[in-house]
């Protein structure tokens, strides 16, 4: 029932639909991290790609490994180990050299993250910081500035001439996430990686980031990986989600129809579990229990204790990756092989 | 029950000037009603809890609690009020006491207002409300580090309400929590409210939450509520331009209202 009223809507099936050309590929990343006790296993056998010019949110509550493996695709946490493999452009981003690898970032790469405040530093000007990465480079000065001019007049920073002289603290929380956009931007980078860029700020402010986010990916065909907790954020920009649980991503799909018709009891779980601002429902299904801390990950399928469909084989195996006829890529028993 | 009657305050912005942070709000809660008060950042929302608990003396107008005026009130008064209006904080991290176990957390209120005198009893009552917010006895012993977020909101909720007010303020009570957890806890208020005739006076930056927990909705723009009605009339036909904004602004998770609003904005000037 459901595949053919989504298939009669206009959407084409996975299968036919036409793929962008890959730009990251991570295949079987796994995260550990060394405690003073044990070996904690962060993120599990992760993979996905990420088209030319795509964007793709990976969402997930807290401790579900989302900004870890984030940070790892930037190699910016030193302290865990990482494995598997990171194409991004033909290059084997975990076997790049700690140089090669500052290279990358901000030139081909850019990230933000979710306070703006602590992101930028409060004694140097805003100009400075977003020229910064062009000057490391070797830019001269007065092109990095002219090019840092350029980059905040394309983010609307209004008066931006002005205001490169100014400090982070002339700013507003909305104008400060537009800098840090900036900052990440200015090195024409092909993938910008999003940590909660819009989580401190109010709704209409988040709106117009959100926007602006939106027109520059388009217009520069910038592959965007937006990672966020907010399922509601995720709908108006996505063309892809992946949805992370404890770890390891339970399931993906288009966002259209993950959200019209979300195959994993989480996925669907957390749908119905956000109230929405445009209708009045009686009640919220909740989803018993809490998340499970890394190092402590029940056996088998890691939802099964929160899951109204555990079956037995749940609770000792962990369930492999099916592929539904709706094109979902989703780990859950209820779509295994047979 | 609550009455707040035309309060203003405004605080000292330095060179003698003065910012004006509450500006004539007028906002009631009756017994067993929930009331919404949106609002964003810097709007208003905590200096209005404050002059609603007595801790901030509102420049003009007046705060009521039954009848009684919460700033000029005897020792008695503020003591009875004390018991009847309990808060529940944003962060379930900082409001609990890390070195009280939660039997001691939830029975504190208990003592305070001798409403348990033996030890047996106060138990008693703690179980049972540990029951009701769902947590198991096992909890009594534990302190508030070895819980969960969601959990230690519970817990948080059980502490106020173990008293029976008759009026909870709930100060951001979810915004801190898991997606797959919020509802549990909103589900939680919802129930209290109904069983125990609480009312609720819910602040909150969330618009889809209040919609979804109160049946009376304040909206505050900087200072000034500029739109108060029943959750039908604000969220259905808004009036004010700045509750349209705000509501249009607000992520639906619905791919399909995502797009059709941006294509909207595109084409606005």
């Amino acid at each position: 029932m459901g595949v053919d009223t989504i298939l009669t809507d206009g959407i084409v099936p996975a299968q036919v639909r036409r793929r962008p050309e890959s730009l990251l590929q991570v295949d079987q990343l796994s995260i550990d991290i060394a405690t003073r006790d044990a070996n904690v296993r962060l993120v599990d056998n992760v993979s996905f790609g990420i088209g030319r010019g795509e964007r793709v949110a990976l969402v997930g509550e807290s401790g579900s490994g989302k900004s870890v493996t984030a940070q790892a695709l930037m190699r910016l946490n030193s302290r865990v180990k990482l494995s598997g493999r990171v194409q991004f452009d033909g290059t084997d981003l975990l076997s790049l050299s700690p140089r090669q690898m500052t290279a990358m970032r901000g030139q081909r790469m850019g990230m933000v993250f979710q306070d703006p405040m602590s992101s930028l530093d409060p004694l140097m000007t805003i100009g400075d910081q977003v020229a910064e990465t062009l000057r490391i480079r070797g830019v001269s000065k007065r092109e990095a500035r002219q090019r840092a001019l350029d980059v905040l007049d394309e983010l609307k920073v209004e008066r931006a001439a002005e205001r490169l002289d100014s400090f982070p603290h002339e700013f507003s929380g909305g104008m400060r996430q537009r800098v840090v956009l900036a900052m990440a931007l200015v090195g024409e980078p092909h993938l910008l990686i999003a940590d909660e860029p819009t989580t401190a700020l109010d709704v209409r402010v988040q709106e117009r980031v959100l926007d602006l986010l939106d027109e520059i990916s388009r217009r520069r065909s910038l592959a965007v990986l937006l990672i966020t907790h907010d399922l509601g954020i995720v709908a108006g920009f996505a063309d892809r989600v992946m949805v992370m649980y404890s770890g390891r991503i339970v399931e993906e799909n288009e966002a259209t129809l993950l959200f019209a018709e979300p195959q994993h009891p989480y996925t669907r779980g957390l749908l119905e579990a956000v109230p929405r601002a445009d209708i009045t429902v009686d009640r919220l299904r909740s989803i018993s229990g809490a998340p499970p801390a890394p190092a402590a990950r029940p056996s088998g399928c890691t939802f099964h204790p929160r899951c109204d469909h555990a079956m037995a084989v749940c609770t000792s195996v962990e369930p492999g990756e099916t592929i539904t006829p709706l094109g979902a890529r989703v780990r859950c028993h209820l779509y295994g092989e047979g | 029950m609550l009455q707040i009657d035309h309060i203003s305050k405004s605080f000292p912005a330095g060179r003698g000037q003065h910012t004006m942070v509450l500006d004539d709000i007028v906002l009631n809660v009756d017994e067993g009603q929930s009331v919404g008060l949106v609002g964003e950042s810097g709007s208003g929302k905590s200096t209005i809890i404050r002059c609603a608990l007595g801790l901030t003396r509102p420049d003009s107008g007046r705060v009521s609690y039954s009848g009684i005026d919460v700033h000029r009130s005897s020792r008695f008064d503020t003591l009875r009020f004390r018991r009847d209006v309990q808060l529940v904080f944003q962060d379930p991290y900082a409001s609990l006491n890390p070195r009280m176990t939660v039997e001691e957390l939830v029975s504190e209120g208990l003592l305070v207002h001798k409403l348990e005198t033996t030890a047996a009893g106060r138990r008693a009552r703690v179980v049972e409300m540990l029951a009701m917010v769902g947590l198991g006895e096992e909890a009594l012993t534990r302190y508030p580090r070895s819980f969960s977020g969601g959990q230690r909101q519970r817990i948080a909720i059980a502490r106020a309400v173990v008293i029976r007010p008759k009026l909870l303020i709930c100060d951001e009570p979810v915004s801190a929590l898991d997606v797959s957890v919020q509802a549990q806890v909103i589900n939680l208020l919802q129930d209290m409210q109904k069983q125990l005739g609480l009312g609720i006076l819910f602040v909150a930056h969330d618009l889809a939450v209040v919609r979804h927990l109160c049946t009376t909705v304040a909206v505050l723009e900087r200072g000034r509520i500029v739109e108060h009605g029943t959750r039908e009339q604000v969220f259905d036909t808004p009036q004010h331009a700045y509750t349209q904004a705000l509501l249009k602004a607000v992520p639906i998770p619905d791919p399909a209202v995502g797009r059709a609003r941006r294509a909207e904005r595109q084409l606005a000037p």
